[in-house]
C-alpha cells in the first residue's frame, strides 16, 4: 500500500512536443492517498489510459515524476513497481488450473510453497472461486476469469496498488453490479489502493471514493461524486456525468444577473464581467416548471417518462433545454422554467468561474 | 415449425460430385484397377487378385524406402518445428522490420520445387557450388554424390531451407494474435521470459503448431521432385524415399500392378498418420480445458 504522488507529470506519443496538443496527457499534479479508491472517468482517447500505464510502469511520462510512499519509480519497470493491474479482456494463463494461476506471481518470487498455498487459499475464498481451484482456467466464464485476474493481484498482499483497466466490459450486465459491489467490499476490507479507468459514468460513481473525470488529455476535475454533480468545475464534467446531462447555455453575465436568450436570470452570487465564451450551467434537476409570472418562457418539445421521474425536453428561444420533473409532479401547461440559484454556475471558455468574495 | 422436405437441394452439390469424381475419385479407381491385374503389354490384364498387395509389404525394397521416408519426416519435423518457433519469436512485432521478414521468410516458399532442388544440386557440388568448396576448403570430406550420409544431409539442410518459412509464417500469425495485455500481465505477475514461452506464447500457437505439423508431415512424407533433382534417389538407394521408388517401379519399369498396389498402400499410410497426429495433438488440447 502506498501513497502515489503525481508530480508534473506530462506524457507525449510523439518525440520533442512543443505545441499543448502534442501531449496526449497534458500536465497532472496531483497526490492520490493510500488506500483511497479513485475512478478515471472520460470518454475514448481521453488519455485516461496513457495516465494509467504511466503509473504502471508501461510508459515513461515525457515530463514529471511518479512517487510510490515517496519513492521515486519513474523509470522502473513495471514488475519492479509491485502493482497489479486487471485488463480489460481476462488474461488467464489458460493451461494452469485456476489454483495455479492464482499461485503464479508468488512462484515466480519464490515465495515458499506453505505460503503461496495459504494466500492462495485466502484470495480464492475473497474472490469466490474456492470450489473451482483444481478446475482448468480455460473453461471458466467470462466473469469467473475476470475474478482470476483480480486474484492474481490480491494474492500479494503488499502490493502498491491495484489498476483496472475498464475491467467490465466483457461482462454481462447482471454480473457487472455482482463484481463490482464485490470489489468496493474487498476496498473496504482490505484498504487496497485502487484506481479503476472506465468511460462508464456510472461504474465510476459507484467504485470510487474520488472520480478523476479527464478530457481531451486533460484532467479536468478530481472530486466526490457529490462535487461532481454539484459544482462541475467544467462544462464537459457537466454534460458527461447525469443523465441527462447538464444544460449548457451561451449567457452575458453582469454582476448578480444573467441574460439567456434574452431574458434575465437571477444569480445566487456576484460575477465580475468574466472574459471569453461565457456560459450558464444549470442540470435539469436544478430546473423548475413552473405556472406564473417567475422564471423564463420555455416551448415544451417532448416527454420521456423514464419511471421516478420525468425529463422534460424544450427549447427556451432557440436553445434546448432539458428539465427533470419528479414522478407525482404536475407539468403546467404553458411552462415557464426558473433555475434554482444553488445550482447555476457559470463558466468562461468553458472552465467555472468563482463568483465574487 | 415443420421442415421443408426437397430433395432438389442434391441438384446443388451435383458440380461439386462431378468434379470431385473427375480429379480424385475415377483417377483412384482406375489405381485401384491395376492394383488387382497383371499385364504384359498389348493392353492385356489378367487378373492378380490380392498377389501385388502381399508383394509390396513383404518387400523389403518397400520397407526400406518406408523406413527412410519416417527417419526422413521425423527429422525435418524435429528441426522444422523448433526452429520455426524460435524464429517466429525473434521476428520484430511492429515497425519496418515487419514487412521486410515477412518478404524473406516468404522468398524461399515461393520458388518451384525443381528449382530449389537445382539451386541445391549447384550449390552443394564440390567442384564449383559454394557449399560443396566451402565445407572441402574446410577439409571436411564432403560428396553427396558418393557418401549417403552426406546425401542426407543435403536433402535434410534443402528442406529445411525450403519449408522452415511455412513454420515461421504459421507460428507468427499465432504469436502476433496474442493481445498485448498478456504480455503486460505477465510482466506484472513476475514470468520469466521461460514462462511466458511456456504458458502464454505455446498455448497461444497450439492450433497453428498442430496445422504445421500436418502440413509439413504431410509434404514431407511425399517429398519427391527435390531429393530426385539433387540425389535422383542414391547414391545407390539411400535417398529413394516412397515416392521415388513409386516413380522408378511405374514409370521406369513399366510395372503398373505392383506400382498400383504400393500408391494405395502409401496413400492409406499418410491418411493414417495424418488421422493419427490430427487426433493426439487435438485431445492434447481436450485435456487442457
Amino acid at each position: 500500500m502506498a501513497r502515489i504522488d503525481l508530480d508534473h507529470i506530462a506524457h507525449a506519443y510523439r518525440p520533442n512536443p512543443t505545441k499543448p496538443s502534442d501531449f496526449a496527457l497534458k500536465e497532472v499534479h496531483h497526490t492520490w492517498d493510500d488506500g483511497g479508491a479513485y475512478a478515471l472517468l472520460g470518454p475514448s482517447g481521453c488519455g485516461k489510459t496513457t495516465l494509467l500505464n504511466v503509473i504502471s510502469g508501461l510508459l515513461v511520462p515525457s515530463k514529471g515524476r511518479i512517487l510510490f510512499g515517496g519513492t521515486d519509480v519513474t523509470r522502473m519497470p513495471t514488475e519492479a513497481r509491485n502493482i497489479a493491474q486487471v485488463f480489460q479482456f481476462p488474461v488467464i494463463y489458460d493451461t494452469m488450473t485456476v489454483y495455479d494461476n492464482l499461485a503464479f506471481p508468488l512462484r515466480n518470487r519464490h515465495v515458499p510453497e506453505a505460503r503461496v498455498d495459504a494466500a492462495v487459499r485466502e484470495t480464492a475464498e475473497m474472490i469466490g472461486l474456492t470450489d473451482k481451484l483444481t478446475q482448468r482456467a480455460r473453461g471458466l466464464t467470462a466473469d469467473q476469469k475476470q475474478k482470476i485476474s483480480l486474484g492474481r493481484g490480491l494474492v500479494r498482499q503488499d502490493v502498491n496498488a491495484i489498476l483496472f483497466d475498464e475491467p467490465l466490459t466483457v461482462i454481462d450486465p447482471h454480473m457487472k453490479w455482482q463484481l463490482r459491489s464485490q470489489l468496493k467490499l474487498l476496498h473496504k476490507r482490505f484498504g487496497f489502493t485502487m484506481i479503476y479507468v472506465t468511460h462508464d459514468q456510472t461504474e465510476a460513481l459507484t467504485f470510487a471514493d474520488k472520480v478523476v473525470v479527464m478530457y481531451d488529455g486533460e484532467v479536468v476535475q478530481i472530486g466526490t461524486p457529490g462535487e461532481l454533480f454539484e459544482r462541475p468545475r467544467h462544462t464537459f464534467v457537466g454534460y458527461f456525468i447525469g443523465s441527462p446531462g447538464m444544460n449548457v447555455l451561451p449567457a452575458e453575465v453582469a454582476g448578480r444577473e444573467a441574460r439567456v436568450g434574452g431574458h434575465a436570470v437571477p444569480l445566487p452570487r456576484a460575477y465580475r464581467r468574466p472574459a471569453g465564451k461565457v456560459e450558464l450551467g444549470v442540470r435539469p434537476e436544478f430546473v423548475r416548471l413552473v405556472d406564473g409570472r417567475e422564471g423564463v418562457p420555455i416551448v415544451v418539445t417532448g416527454i420521456e417518462d423514464v419511471g421516478r421521474y420525468r425529463i422534460v425536453r424544450a427549447q427556451l428561444g432557440d436553445l434546448e433545454l432539458n428539465a427533470v420533473v419528479k414522478e407525482g409532479v404536475a407539468i403546467p401547461s404553458a411552462p415557464r422554467a426558473v433555475f434554482e440559484p444553488a445550482g447555476v454556475n457559470i463558466y468562461a471558455d468553458s472552465h467555472i468561474v468563482e463568483p465574487e468574495a | 415449425m415443420d421442415k421443408t422436405w426437397n430433395n432438389k437441394a442434391w441438384f446443388m452439390v451435383l458440380p461439386v460430385l462431378v468434379l470431385v469424381a473427375f480429379s480424385a475419385v475415377i483417377p483412384l479407381m482406375t489405381v485401384v484397377n491395376y492394383s488387382v491385374q497383371d499385364t504384359f503389354g498389348n493392353n492385356e490384364f489378367f487378373w492378380a487378385g490380392t498377389e501385388w498387395f502381399k508383394e509390396t509389404l513383404t518387400s523389403d525394397r518397400f520397407h526400406q524406402a518406408l523406413w527412410r521416408n519416417l527417419m526422413f519426416s521425423a527429422i525435418i519435423l524435429a528441426i522444422e518445428i523448433p526452429l520455426g518457433i524460435a524464429i517466429a519469436l525473434t521476428m520484430p512485432k511492429k515497425g519496418i522490420g515487419v514487412p521486410v521478414c515477412l518478404v524473406l521468410m516468404a522468398l524461399p516458399l515461393l520458388i518451384p520445387w525443381n528449382v530449389v532442388g537445382t539451386i541445391w544440386q549447384v550449390f552443394g557440388r564440390v567442384d564449383i557450388g559454394l557449399l560443396g568448396r566451402s565445407v572441402t576448403a574446410l577439409g571436411i570430406d564432403y560428396n553427396y554424390t558418393q557418401d549417403p550420409i552426406d546425401a542426407w544431409v543435403t536433402v535434410i539442410l534443402m528442406d529445411v531451407w525450403h519449408w522452415t518459412s511455412l513454420v515461421v509464417l504459421l507460428c507468427y500469425a499465432g504469436l502476433v494474435s496474442i493481445p498485448d495485455a498478456y504480455y503486460q500481465a505477465a510482466r506484472i505477475d513476475g514470468a520469466s521470459k521461460w514462462s511466458v514461452f511456456r504458458h502464454i506464447q505455446l498455448p497461444k500457437m497450439q492450433r497453428v503448431l498442430l496445422i504445421a505439423v500436418l502440413l509439413r508431415f504431410m509434404d514431407s512424407f511425399m517429398i519427391y521432385t527435390e531429393p530426385f533433382v539433387v540425389t535422383g534417389g542414391g547414391p545407390g538407394n539411400s535417398t529413394t524415399f516412397l515416392s521415388i521408388d513409386l516413380v522408378k517401379m511405374a514409370v521406369g519399369q513399366f510395372d503398373l500392378g505392383p506400382a498400383a498396389a504400393m500408391s494405395i498402400i502409401y496413400f492409406l499410410i499418410i491418411l493414417l498418420l495424418s488421422w493419427v497426429f490430427y487426433t493426439v495433438m487435438t485431445q492434447a488440447g481436450e485435456e487442457r480445458r
